[in-house]
């Protein structure tokens, strides 16, 4: 059980009495790089939030590392997705990123020279300390992405979760950015939520599919058919309800 | 102008104008940012029936309508914060009902109503001492109460899921913002009236945002805005014979406008 990052048992939750998430059980293991896949409106957000610790399940139960969500909240890492911005928000990389630093302080919300040093550090891993006077509304949208990780890595966090990371970045940067995931990786787990096949690349170790019940895969060999499958398994899985493999586990 | 200044109710005016704009600039500013202009307005206007209650039962009209914007402020936040979808209906209902209820009582209570429109247009001519003293209170607990939760404001403001990630307690926040809300709001109606408020909380954060590099800056700028406002409309007011808070807001509105088509000039060049 220990080496366990995420458990979740038997987790249901509902809008208004309709159901979006149906007993979904999940645990996912310490360096573990997973990727929940499919349909918009299938429940990966809801998911998310449930283990983000935003959203309280109708049903079951979520463990972070053997404890609740909002108990973890210093060792959670979030990026989300960069639609959910405000351009027009007066504030700087700078202070963007310090909000990573947030779990980690008291009640009065106070920076201090050590969390001006981590989130510069988290700024320099990304490559963007040289854009820490600039607002954020006035980068690019894989800039503004780098900046959100950065975030999220002055954290210093254990679980690194992505919300749509291909969604508003260019195809050039996406290969980029998969690199640098698979290097973070090594020294965290991280769970990629996405409706695009894309982030289905050779650095997730394992899948999971999403449609308001959940199907894990974990191993398996990556071939056309199986792409194909994978990518109409939220469908197909729902049509005749059985789990199938897509991905092998990657032996580096 | 300067020969104006030997009148008490012109000095008090203009520290009126400089007291109101601190709390518009501050709280304007998160209101602007948090989108939630139309729960402002729905306080504004609701405080009309503390007003009623005021004049019905024969205590402070500051008092009451404060107390009274406090409770709505609260069932407000309650309700934006359970039901997200339906919100802005309830808000509208309780907008109207507040007034409603303002209008009844005032109409029960028998005998003077002279003060009523300067509630609803503002009386910033008619500001006695002792208000301004409860409004430097209340400036006092606003800067204090921001600076002191600043970083979790921005946080909530910025990106309220990733502050929930963090363990920021947004719902309190919230909670604290819509309070503070109201009561700027209460200050406010006397500089422009219940009517204005929502102009004044509103336009100097809004032309404040484009040239402010964070939220304390648009802060700053929002007060200095808003002081330009109130003193160019009571000068106005005073000069030509006008209703102060509708010059006051006419002279935002003018900035507004002005600041809409240079956004637009520096954008096609």
């Amino acid at each position: 059980m220990e080496d366990l990052a995420v458990e979740v048992r038997n987790v249901s939750f509902a809008y208004d009495g309709h159901p979006v998430l149906r007993d979904v059980n999940l645990e996912i293991r310490k360096g573990e790089f997973l990727a929940v896949m499919g349909p918009n409106g299938g429940g990966k957000t809801t998911l998310l939030k449930i283990l983000l610790g935003i959203l309280k399940p109708g049903k079951g139960s979520v463990l972070l590392f053997g404890k609740h969500p909002g108990e973890m909240a210093h060792k959670i890492g979030y990026v989300p997705q960069d639609t959910n911005i405000n351009k027009e928000f007066p504030i700087s990389v700078m202070d963007v990123t310090l909000m990573g630093r947030l779990a980690a302080l008291g009640s009065g919300w106070r920076y201090s020279a050590t969390d001006r040093l981590l989130a510069r550090q988290a700024l320099e891993r990304v490559k963007m300390w040289d854009y820490r006077h600039r607002p954020v509304g006035r980068l690019s949208g894989g800039q503004r992405q780098r900046v959100f990780i950065a975030r999220a890595l002055a954290a210093n966090p254990a679980i690194l979760f992505m919300d749509e990371p291909t969604a508003s970045v260019d195809k050039e940067f996406q290969t980029e950015l998969f690199e640098f995931l698979k290097e973070l990786n090594t020294s965290m787990t991280i769970v990629v939520v996405s409706h695009d096949m894309a982030v289905l690349s050779s650095y997730v170790k394992s899948v999971a599919c999403l449609n308001q019940t959940l199907y894990y895969h974990d191993a398996a060999e990556i071939t056309d058919e199986m792409m194909e499958m994978a990518y109409h398994c939220p469908v197909e899985l729902v049509a005749h309800g059985m789990p199938h493999r897509v991905l092998r586990r990657h032996e580096d | 102008m300067l020969e104006a200044l030997q009148f008490e109710f012109m000095r008090n005016a203009l520290w009126a104008g400089l007291l109101a704009s601190v709390a518009c600039g501050i709280i304007g500013t998160l209101v602007v940012v948090n989108r939630i202009v139309f729960i402002s307005g729905g306080i504004a206007h609701a405080a009309y029936g503390g007003v009623g209650i005021a004049f019905f039962l024969g205590i402070s009209p500051t008092f009451s309508a404060a107390v009274f914007s406090l409770v709505i402020a609260a069932v407000m936040a309650t309700v934006t914060l359970r039901n997200k979808q339906r919100a802005d209906t309830i808000i509208g209902v309780l907008w109207a009902l507040g007034m409603a209820v303002g209008i009844i009582l005032i109409d029960l209570t028998s005998g003077y109503r002279v003060d009523v429109m300067s509630y609803l247009f503002g009386s910033i001519l008619a500001v006695p001492s002792d208000d301004l003293i409860m409004m430097v209170v209340l400036d006092v607990v606003i800067v204090a109460v921001v600076a002191f939760f600043y970083n979790g404001f921005l946080a909530m403001s910025f990106d309220e899921e990733f502050a929930q990630t963090m363990g920021v307690p947004v719902k309190t926040l919230y909670f604290i913002l819509l309070g503070l809300m109201a009561l700027s709001v209460v200050m406010v109606i006397r500089v422009v009236g219940l009517i204005l408020v929502i102009a004044l909380l509103t336009i100097p954060p809004y032309i404040a945002e484009k040239f402010s590099v964070s939220l304390a800056w648009m802060m700053v700028f929002s007060t200095i805005l808003s002081c330009i406002f109130s003193f160019t409309g009571l000068w106005l007011s005073y000069a030509f014979n006008l209703t102060s808070g509708a010059t006051v807001i006419l002279v935002a509105s003018l900035f507004f406008f002005v600041s809409l088509l240079w956004g637009r000039a520096r954008v096609s060049t």
